[in-house]
């Protein structure tokens, strides 16, 4: 009998062409996921004469740099901005890719439209010129974000190069408690792990919390993986992600279909198969969690109090912490939930779905916003799902932006960001210093806290604002 | 690519930990291709709000301002993908960083690109560090062929490299024409997998 094999192993098995006697493997990339800055690799395969090997394993949809307040290029105020998009729909056509442009419906982050159109598949190795590739993994794939060297050298021949990576389980066993989350897992586990707490590991992420997540929660914890230096996350499909996979536009359908439940069900990790690491989480542990520095490591309970450099011994480790003390604008000691906040950002890979509108607008409904807030979806799909659901006119009413979907403010890069010093509240996964513009202060939390946030105007236990069902 | 053999050059400490990628080229600079990146180095930690430098920043301190050997903290070039790091590490003229840990990707790609990355451990690179501090413009050397370095004090060290990137960056070599070697594989590969899987197309 074969040696026990992790789900990991299993992927990397079947993708593994081979491996050379220095311990490099090329592996085989069932689907290839560009966006606009896929824009220069279609450039540089033109001035090569190269061709794109597999347009039909490849798949785009603009999502970085579109503008969130309209759906046309001319919505794109900055010339370079505008011309990123504009290239899409020419690069697609001209190398036969499928991808979503701007005015398409179905347009999103390509993280959100990935799983939404069953493109995510377990089994599948996938790779993305975006680090955030890792959500994919929710769905028993192994997908990891890739440089644009590499992404180009993926377009030219479907392959990439790679040294086989340390595998990590976090088992997370328990209940969640009344308003905790899956982003609250994550955070936690990562403050728990450090910001390079799985850094060359892919992360298998098990236990009984994770096993009844549903498939957008579990979206959200392998999003983040790369926050711990996970160069990937993964969860064992399981019948949850055949429900949600199934009649979706491009799942296998028919005979395809049996045959793909078939292979899938062979994929979760066997009994006795060992991992380089393991990490247990008790899900009783984990409190709504907020960031309060500028790594994803620095998280805590929302009841928690902001660290004193005083009390670190290591002075470089204290001159670290006082720095970004100062950045962050906080008083040593001090509550979390003193903090006031100047905006609010709803949306994103990590927290962008119908599940988290939903939860957002719970809290929404009936109250005010008591700051700017802005609600940015995650696929054209999913604003059109929470608008028939009638999500729109909860954060309008409450004097929300409601806006188109995108990347938006959670990395800048389409110039929705904050100005110097401002407090914001965010759903993104990255708090680093001037992710979301220079001086921006920002604190990551889930969906529910990020509205409790708006609402109130300053950080908020969401569990004494929802009532209890 | 430049290829990478050996290499004499001021060393710069750069204290801070867990660097992420923004701090070494932000996302608002990443609107062109064509960017002036050895200028968008570290672009916020260099200049302040009105384009001046900072003074207290490392590389704004003449000793080391032709630097290109950088001794950096944990978890170095952690967070986005975005290959533009290396770039402007390139661009300002860094051929080598070490550093106790790295993101992953921006590990993979440095080499791509010529420059050349490799880990020591946390103690090693804390004494680097305080080292080139005390001895502003003090110089290192690397052999990457022979897989050592000296320190600013003299003292030499090993390190390791994958024997892969070296050869790479030995050579200034572009991974594409090496994979293609393996064309009899991939098709191969190819094939099987339109039998295994044969619902993986996404033309709609």
């Amino acid at each position: 009998m074969a040696a026990p094999r992790t789900m990991f192993e299993k992927i990397w098995d079947r993708a593994c062409i081979l491996t050379r006697d220095d311990g490099q493997s090329l592996l085989y990339v069932d689907r290839h996921l560009a966006h606009e800055g896929s824009g220069r690799g279609f450039a540089r395969l033109r001035a090569e004469g190269r061709k794109l090997r597999r347009p039909d394993l490849t798949f785009g949809t603009a999502d970085h740099y579109i503008s969130t307040k309209g759906t046309t290029l001319d919505d794109i105020d900055d010339p370079d901005r505008r011309e990123r998009v504009a290239l899409c729909g020419p690069n697609a056509e001209e190398f036969g890719v499928t991808f979503f442009t701007l005015g398409d419906p179905r347009r999103g982050i390509v993280h959100v439209v990935g799983p939404e159109q069953g493109l995510t598949q377990p089994g599948l190795l996938i790779v993305c010129g975006d680090s955030h590739t890792s959500t994919h993994g929710a769905l028993g794939a192994f997908a990891f974000g890739i440089g644009s060297t590499e992404h180009y050298h993926v377009m030219a021949t479907q392959c990439l190069w790679q040294r086989k990576p340390k595998t990590m389980r976090i088992t997370v066993d328990g209940a969640l408690g009344f308003g905790v989350t899956a982003k609250d897992v994550i955070l936690h586990i990562i403050g728990e792990i450090g910001a390079q707490g799985a850094t060359g590991h892919v992360i298998e992420y098990a236990g009984s919390t994770i096993r009844t997540m549903s498939i957008e929660e579990r979206l959200t914890v392998c999003n983040m993986s790369i926050e711990a230096g996970g160069r990937a996350g993964m969860i064992a499909p399981d019948d949850v992600t055949y429900d949600y996979l199934k009649g979706r536009p491009f799942a296998p359908q028919g005979a395809d279909w049996d045959k793909a439940l078939a292979f899938w069900k062979t994929l979760p990790t066997d009994d006795g198969a060992t991992f380089d690491r393991e990490v247990t989480i008790d899900a009783a542990d984990i409190a709504p969690t907020v960031t309060w520095g500028t790594s994803p490591e620095d998280a805590l309970p929302v009841t928690g109090a902001i660290p004193d450099p005083a009390g670190v011994a290591d002075a470089g480790k204290r001159a670290a912490l006082k720095n970004t003390i100062d950045y962050m604008g906080l008083r040593p000691g001090a509550p979390l939930g003193d903090l006031t906040v100047d905006g609010v950002f709803i949306g994103s890979c990590t927290n962008g779905r119908l599940s988290d509108l939903r939860a957002a607008a719970a809290v929404v409904k009936g109250r005010k916003a008591a700051t700017f807030a802005m609600v940015v979806p995650g696929s054209g799909q999913v604003k059109a799902q929470a608008e028939a659901e009638g999500l729109d006119r909860v954060f309008t009413e409450a004097g929300f932006e409601w806006r188109e979907a995108g990347c938006s403010m959670c990395c800048g890069f389409n110039g929705d960001i904050g100005k110097p010093q401002e407090r914001w509240a965010s759903t993104s996964n990255r708090n680093f210093v001037g992710r979301q513009g220079p001086g921006v202060r920002t604190h990551l939390m889930s969906a529910a806290m990020a509205a409790a946030a708006a609402v109130t105007g300053k950080f908020t236990d969401v569990r004494t604002l929802e009532e209890k069902t | 690519m430049e290829a990478f053999t050996r290499l004499t050059a001021v060393a710069a400490p750069f204290d801070r930990p867990n660097t992420d990628t923004d701090q070494i080229t932000p996302g608002r600079f990443l609107t062109r291709w064509d960017a002036d990146w050895a200028k968008v180095l570290f672009h916020d930690l260099r200049f302040d709000g009105n384009g001046a430098e900072r003074p207290d920043f490392i590389l704004n301190q003449a000793p080391f301002r032709d630097a290109k050997i950088l001794v950096a903290n944990v978890n170095f070039a952690c967070g986005s993908s975005r290959e533009s790091a290396v770039h402007a590490l390139v661009a300002y003229g860094f051929r080598a960083v070490i550093a106790p840990s790295f993101g992953d990707i921006f590990f993979n790609n440095a080499s791509k690109n010529g420059l050349l990355t490799f880990v020591q451990d946390t103690d090693t690179c804390d004494r680097l560090r305080q080292q080139l501090h005390a001895n502003p413009g003090a110089e290192m050397s690397i052999d990457l062929e022979a897989q050592r370095y000296s320190g600013p004090d003299g003292a030499h060290y090993a390190f390791k490299v994958d024997s892969f990137r070296k050869y790479v960056l030995l050579n200034g070599l572009d991974d594409i024409d090496l994979t293609m070697q393996y064309e009899d594989k991939i098709a191969a590969h190819e094939t099987a997998l339109r039998t295994e899987i044969p619902w993986l197309s996404t033309k709609a």
